[in-house]
């Protein structure tokens, strides 16, 4: 049986989740994916026998709780545990840590700036408004400014008055702070370098922007406003690693009736009659449905999977322009215990959170001008997070996984990667953890390096990219993936986009799988199995 | 003050006091006041209560927050600061103030000590030395925390007077309310004042942290002749609502941290207009709280009294039996000295005035039934107790 | 007797000229009070070895508006928008990229990247055209508006969704917000042009062509360029201050130089007057001042005279100068390789690739002068002779980046950093060095405290978008008028910003007419 209402292309998780909402539609859906397993880059994988690793995206914070509920992902086996703590090694031999009890992070920042202590209560509490405002536009469509359709115009309306709440200052300070860089926006705040440094972090993961870059304030929220049970802010794990929420995703998607084909790489989704047919295989199989999602970034989807004669050429322009640089590594590491950090009292729990070693603005400002000039910092950002110490399906008794998210890194250092490259690079992060750690080169077991190639290889991420395009301006709400294309239809009838590429973007968010379903279901005038947004007063 | 970095292993500190008040508690009620251990109840709430309304109540407020404000700006500073005229203020005296934000919404209460020219203690319920630091721009001025550098008892009830004094605290006798007195106890000095947050005769006696426990030891030594009762942050609730004194972060939201607009509220809105002068000249607020005062009230907190015995909690208030949302309840205790529920509460007006009814909807439980009832509330101006014996000086000697 | 004096305007720049003269145009008695000894601020002439004129600290601009020109009878009263110039970006190889409006000429140049270029540059002017609205007024306020706050909004959206029709918008709408560099990317082929264009878009900011942000500062000066093309008006800028100057005098208000303002007098939240350095009090229901907000509200009126988060925010405003200038005094005319003589009088830029730009902008931030800087250099003797003594010549240098601060402090190394940049120029000019009589360094230091700007910011306070539009200097005086009743800012720290536009000008005088204040 080759014939399918609807094919999604991609196992990643907008694909699983758009699949989901439309077979529990009803529909009969299909999921294609070219690799041997399902998941994309919300992947758990035994590279190292005994180890799961989180291949890729590490974290979960900002998975939408309305689509968690919707598809009863709770008893398809998802758990997701809040994570307690975030730190920073200073390199003085002290430690900055974002606890999370509240009297211990206070005393903590008091320990660090009496004044910076004080102030983190006017910083949650505008942070928290710019996040619920945001919230709000997660699970909708955003509207196209070129329309003059009711419900455009609708959604603009709607998109005014949720700003029209706040008072005018601010507005304003809301403008600001889309559009000042995270280092000076934090400087409205605190005073202390370590401070200052370990709240600007977040905002350059996975951007081509540095801490100074105005447009990076934003960023924060893209790793702000998740929660965990209401717990605004907070991150936890997948209990078995990211591909816990892949495989929880695909339980529902079946459960509903859709079924799933792995080493099914689409060669090119076929059009006729300015209609999308189906899709061929690289097998030369055909499938034929009427309705065809793309989960591959805008880039893969238009300028590989579909014939540039099926396009109008200022798309093909668009998505030749599409930016999408990979500016993130990644290094999974199987480790004989756990490390020892000296900096750390005994007891301490910071090493249950995250972790990073940079402790000025402008140690983050010179990682990012290596990669400018295409080259890995040479004194990265790293996230390091030891999840085993949680979760025990990670690594066998006693030992240990660690996963060291690396900013920056370059898509394209001078005469390309080899793995010699590679391997330098990965012996950077590792030689900035054992300043920190003086057993830790003992206890590497096996320590897996991946470049923008690696995750570009594995995950089709192009460039490795790991939003599926970054979050500029020019690729956000309206604009994302291009003007005119950002309501997930593609400008072939039947044909839809539901990857990080389109609004709202990456961060295992689930949303864009949604909202496309959203689309779909709508213009097959089927009734909408995806969830409204929990209200946020 | 340093702070060790592990002090992760304590997250909650422990006053001067502590010693004292841990052997004192029967209940093992503590809450966490400013990060602080702090009892709710030492032993029986009626007990703690009465302490305060008839004899001599001691209750450690070393967890409020102390800032020394000094320079040559110091004046200026505060009166930039804060919204009242300072200018009647002298040495040796204290106040009652509020400050604002820029929009004219209240950021915190307070009393602001002056101890000489260019040398002032403000005291605040919450975390204040970032907006003191943004507002100290351009002013000569030296701002410190002192918060666990000062420890302090408050002293209250009617025979605090003789307490003290009975205590080993000479000269008491001309302090009057709003005064600040050098003294000292035994062989250690204490800085005493007037002032207090239970509407009744009392003190609050400041001390350096290693004389805290001498303090306390001075004061119940008298406990064989007289009542002294320590107690905890739930009589002290019952007590400040029956003075009709309002506490920032629980009758309205602070500004610095409301996110949702319109959810903080001016001095006017809480009924603290007579702490803002609109013509001593510049202060935070300024603009905005001269632009208010201009236009009709939107709203006022009120203090009511909620006719019959039903359990006030949380509760929406009405202008009539079953009709339109005026308000709510922010804060109600049953007042044991006047028989009466009372309570302050969020009451919007209608057409710039309070409307002419007001109904609260009781809902409350019996033997874990919910219930519900409308009663009746109606409203004052004046504190709901206020004994004569508050402002005598010198006080009666009992 | 002291006269009755209806506005006093602080500082006689050139914003400060026009929104002078608006004023006095309509009936007040306007007061300028100048601290320096000249008018004209930036645009003041500076001498070099007595013989040796710079015509100002900028030295080249765009025409003034033609609504300015026509209101204020500048051409009667000897302003010419002068001779347009073009743009030669100066390659070491001697192949040099040549601009005009939407041209652009040089070797190896494809003719993709030339016609790129002039759809590029229609484009953008097209964009500059829809903003136009919101140049040439005050920045509507998005709460509380009034009917012309309205109106403006209005006509902005109008201008992007009609003017400029959808796919046009949808451009406009992709890239307003971004950087210069992707935009530039995306469009061209050839280093040197991409180079150029990202030299235009960050000069004068402390902004590098990656910084998102460029693509607007880069449509404000395609918006001044919209009147006209850039030149070297001969009298420089500073004749673009004496026509101000007469038209101000002509219109009755009065100029008093050397006359430096100590304070601006508030009582309760308005303002009176000002007191001067030596005591001296003039009193007046409204204040203008040319001067930089900073200076305005943190050392005129003082932060006890206004709300703490205000000050604050004016506290914040990122505003320190990162472009130093060099005055050369020239015994002859200097020959650059692959440059005619009479190409000369153009504007030649020393930016060969944006990542030349970038790295410049690097050293910047981190307190360095950059050891490879963006140049901007003109000669305007080759416009005007009696800048220099016959034969001879001077040459006006842009040097960026050099910050305000840098480690080490600059007493120690301006005079190195003036040799490198002398002798960076010599590799494009080998017989510079024989040529140079005398010289004159100013770092922003010394700009600030020659031309009374603090940190010696061109534009009075960078042009970020989040210090722009209803956000310039800081919201709560955005709109030219001040948290301080009858105080209203005219400079280029308003809206819209810096360069020789006079629109903040222009607009700070129709906002303070509103308030009714001529009747």
């Amino acid at each position: 049986m080759n014939n399918y209402d609807a094919i999604v292309i991609g196992a990643g998780h907008n694909g699983l989740t758009n699949a989901a909402f439309l077979a529990k539609a009803g529909l009969r859906v299909l999921v294609v994916e070219r690799n041997a397993y399902i998941g994309g880059a919300t992947v758990s994988r035994e590279l190292h026998e005994g180890w799961q690793y989180s291949s890729c995206s590490y974290v979960c914070s900002l998975f939408r709780p309305e689509i968690y509920n919707a598809l009863d992902l709770g008893r398809h086996g998802l758990k997701i545990i809040p994570l307690v703590s975030s730190m920073t090694f200073k390199q003085d031999g002290d430690y900055f840590g974002s606890y999370s009890q509240p009297n211990i992070r206070r005393r903590e920042l008091m320990r660090h700036s009496l004044r910076d202590a004080d102030a983190v209560v006017r910083f949650d509490a505008d942070v928290l408004r710019w996040c619920k405002l945001i919230r709000g536009f997660l699970l909708r469509t955003p509207p196209d400014p070129g329309s003059f359709r009711p419900r455009d115009l609708f959604e603009f309306a709607y998109l005014l008055k949720k700003y029209y709440e706040l008072s005018e200052s601010q507005l304003y300070e809301f403008i600001r702070f889309f559009t000042m860089s995270i280092a000076e926006y934090l400087e409205n705040y605190f005073e202390n370098d370590t401070v200052l440094a370990h709240y600007s972090g977040g905002s350059i993961i996975g951007t081509g922007l540095g801490v100074y870059s105005p447009g990076t304030a934003y960023v924060l929220l893209h790793h702000a406003m998740g929660d965990v049970d209401g717990n605004i802010g907070s991150w936890g794990f997948a209990r078995g690693g990211m591909g816990a929420v892949a495989d929880a995703l695909a339980s529902s998607f079946q459960a509903h009736g859709g079924e799933i084909r792995t080493d099914a790489d689409v060669r090119r989704i076929m059009v006729a009659g300015n209609k999308a047919t189906g899709v061929e295989l690289a097998s030369g199989e055909i499938i034929t449905a009427k309705t065809v999602v793309s989960n591959l970034d805008a880039k893969r989807t238009f300028l590989q999977i579909m014939d540039e004669a099926d396009l109008p050429p200022q798309l093909v322009h668009r998505a030749k322009h599409f930016k999408i640089r990979g500016s993130s590594g990644k290094l999974n590491i199987a480790l004989d215990g756990m490390p020892e950090f000296p900096a750390l009292p005994h007891g301490s729990p910071l090493t249950l959170g995250h972790m990073h070693f940079t402790d000025t603005l402008h140690r983050l400002e010179k990682a990012y001008d290596d990669w400018k000039d295409d080259r890995w910092s040479a004194d990265p950002y790293c996230d390091a997070l030891v999840p085993s110490q949680y979760d025990p399906s990670l690594a066998p008794p006693g030992k240990h996984m660690m996963s060291v998210f690396v900013q920056y890194c370059p898509v394209n250092p001078e005469g390309g990667w080899t793995d010699a490259k590679r391997e330098q690079f990965g012996q950077t992060v590792i030689d900035q953890i054992a300043d920190y750690s003086p057993n830790f080169k003992d206890l590497l077991l096996h320590v897996e390096v991946r470049t923008p190639r690696e995750i570009e290889e594995e995950t089709g991420l192009t460039e490795g990219n790991i939003f599926q395009g970054e979050l500029t301006f020019d690729q956000l709400l309206f604009n994302r993936p291009f003007p005119g294309y950002a309501q997930y239809r593609g400008p072939v009838k039947g044909m839809y986009m539901c990857g990080s590429s389109t609004h709202p973007g990456g961060g295992v968010m689930g949303a864009p799988g949604a909202n496309a379903a959203r689309e779909i279901l709508r213009d097959l005038r089927r009734p909408d199995t995806t969830p409204q947004e929990f209200s946020d007063d | 003050m340093s702070i060790p970095n592990d002090h992760f292993r304590q997250a909650i500190q422990h006053t001067p006091f502590h010693a004292r008040l841990a052997a004192l508690t029967q209940t093992e009620e503590w809450t966490v006041w400013n990060g602080c251990m702090a009892p709710r109840v030492l032993d029986k709430l009626s007990t703690e209560y009465f302490a305060v309304r008839s004899s001599c109540s001691v209750m450690d407020m070393s967890p409020m927050e102390k800032y020394r404000i000094t320079g040559a700006d110091a004046y200026r500073f505060l009166d930039r600061l804060l919204t009242r005229d300072l200018s009647a203020l002298r040495p040796g005296r204290v106040t009652y103030v509020v400050w604002c934000n820029d929009e004219g919404k209240l950021i915190d209460d307070g009393t602001l000590f002056q101890f000489g020219d260019g040398d002032y203690r403000l005291c605040s319920q919450h975390h204040q030395f970032d907006w003191l630091m943004t507002s100290a721009m351009g002013f000569d001025v030296n701002i410190e925390v002192e918060t666990h550098d000062v420890a302090a008892l408050a002293v209250q009830g009617p025979t605090s007077y003789s307490v003290l004094t009975e205590a080993g605290i000479a000269g008491l006798e001309d302090l009057r309310p709003f005064g600040i007195a050098n003294l000292s106890c035994q062989d250690f000095p204490v800085v005493v004042s007037r002032t207090g947050y239970t509407g009744d005769l009392g003190y609050e006696v400041w001390v350096s942290p290693e004389n805290a426990l001498p303090l306390w030891d001075a004061i119940f030594s008298v406990k064989s002749r007289y009542d002294v009762h320590a107690i905890g942050l739930s009589t002290l609730e019952m007590v400040r609502i029956e003075a009709g004194f309002i506490m920032p972060g629980f009758d309205f939201n602070t500004a610095e941290s409301t996110v949702r607009a319109n959810f903080d509220r001016s001095p006017y809105e809480v009924g603290l207009g007579w702490v803002v002068n609109l013509d001593k000249g510049q202060f935070t607020g300024r603009k905005a709280l001269v632009a208010e005062s201009k236009r009709p009230a939107k709203r006022r907190l009120t203090k009511i009294t909620i006719e019959g015995n039903k359990p006030v909690g949380e509760a929406f208030i009405y202008n009539k039996k079953g009709g339109k949302l005026v308000g709510e309840i922010k804060c109600a205790v049953w007042s044991p000295i006047l028989k009466a529920n009372i309570a302050l509460a969020d009451i919007e007006y209608i057409g710039g005035a309070l409307p002419k009814k007001l109904w609260a909807r009781l809902d409350y439980q019996r033997e874990l039934k919910w219930m519900s009832a409308w009663a009746e509330c109606r409203p004052t101006n004046k504190p709901f107790y206020s004994p004569d014996h508050r402002s005598a000086t010198p006080p009666s000697r009992l | 007797m002291i006269e009755r004096i209806d506005a006093i305007i602080i500082g006689a720049g050139h914003n400060g000229l026009v929104c002078g003269a608006y004023l006095a145009r309509s009936g007040l008695k306007v007061l300028f009070l100048e601290a320096r000894d000249a008018v004209g601020g930036m645009t003041s002439e500076s001498t070099i070895d007595d013989d040796f004129h710079i015509a100002g600290l900028a030295h080249t601009s765009f025409p003034v508006c033609a609504k300015i020109r026509k209101d204020l009878r500048l051409e009667k009263f000897g302003y010419s928008a002068g001779k347009g110039i073009e743009t030669i970006t100066l390659q070491e190889d001697g192949r040099h990229l040549r601009f005009g409006r939407n041209t652009v000429s040089g070797p190896d140049l494809t003719d993709k990247d030339v016609d790129a270029y002039r759809h590029f540059k229609d484009e953008f002017f097209g964009y500059a055209k829809a903003m136009r609205p919101m140049f040439a007024t005050r920045p509507p306020r998005l709460k509380n508006m009034d009917f012309a706050d309205k109106m403006t909004l209005a006509k902005l959206g109008w201008n992007i969704r009609f003017g400029l029709g959808r796919e046009s918008m949808y451009e406009f709408l992709r890239v307003a917000a971004i950087n210069i560099y992707d935009v530039l990317e995306e469009e061209f082929e050839d280093e040197r042009l991409k180079g150029a264009l990202a030299a235009d878009a960050v000069i004068g900011h402390h902004m590098g062509p990656r910084s998102p942000g460029t693509v607007l500062t880069w449509l404000a000066r395609l918006h001044a360029e919209l009147n006209g093309p850039l030149s070297v008006v001969s009298g420089g800028p500073s004749q673009m201050c004496n026509a101000l100057l007469q038209a101000v005098e002509a219109s009755g208000a009065s100029i008093r130089t050397g006359a430096r303002v100590k304070k601006i007098l508030v009582d309760k939240g308005k303002a009176f007057g000002v007191e001067l350095e030596d005591g001296e009090i003039v009193k007046a229901k409204t204040i203008v001042s040319n001067a930089d907000p900073r200076s305005t509200f943190l050392e005129l009126v003082g932060a006890p005279q206004l709300d703490a988060t205000f000050i604050q925010r004016v506290t914040q405003i990122r505003g320190a100068g990162d472009v130093a200038k060099l005055h050369l005094a020239l015994s002859g005319t200097p020959e650059f390789l692959g440059l005619s003589a009479s190409e000369l009088e153009n504007r030649l830029l020393i930016a060969p690739t944006m990542r030349y730009v970038e790295h410049a902008f690097n050293d910047a931030k981190y307190a360095r002068y950059s050891e490879q800087p963006v140049l901007e250099i003109t000669l305007p003797s080759l416009h005007n002779d009696s800048l220099a003594p016959r034969g001879h010549h001077v040459m006006s240098v842009n040097i960026q980046y050099a910050p305000y601060d840098i480690d080490g402090g600059w007493h120690e190394q301006k005079t190195t950093f003036a040799y490198k940049i002398i002798a960076l120029i010599g590799k494009y000019a080998p017989n510079l060095k024989s040529l140079i009589v005398d010289h004159e360094f100013l770092t922003p230091q010394d700009i600030e405290s020659r031309y009374n700007v603090r940190q010696g910011h061109w534009h009075h306070g960078e042009m970020t978008i989040h210090q722009s539009f209803m956000m310039r200097p800081v919201h709560g005086a955005a709109q030219y008028n001040t948290p301080i009743d009858g105080l209203y800012l005219c400079g280029a720290g308003a809206h819209p910003g810096g360069g020789l536009t006079g629109l903040p000008g222009h607009n700070a005088a129709q906002r303070i007419l509103e308030s009714g204040i001529a009747k």
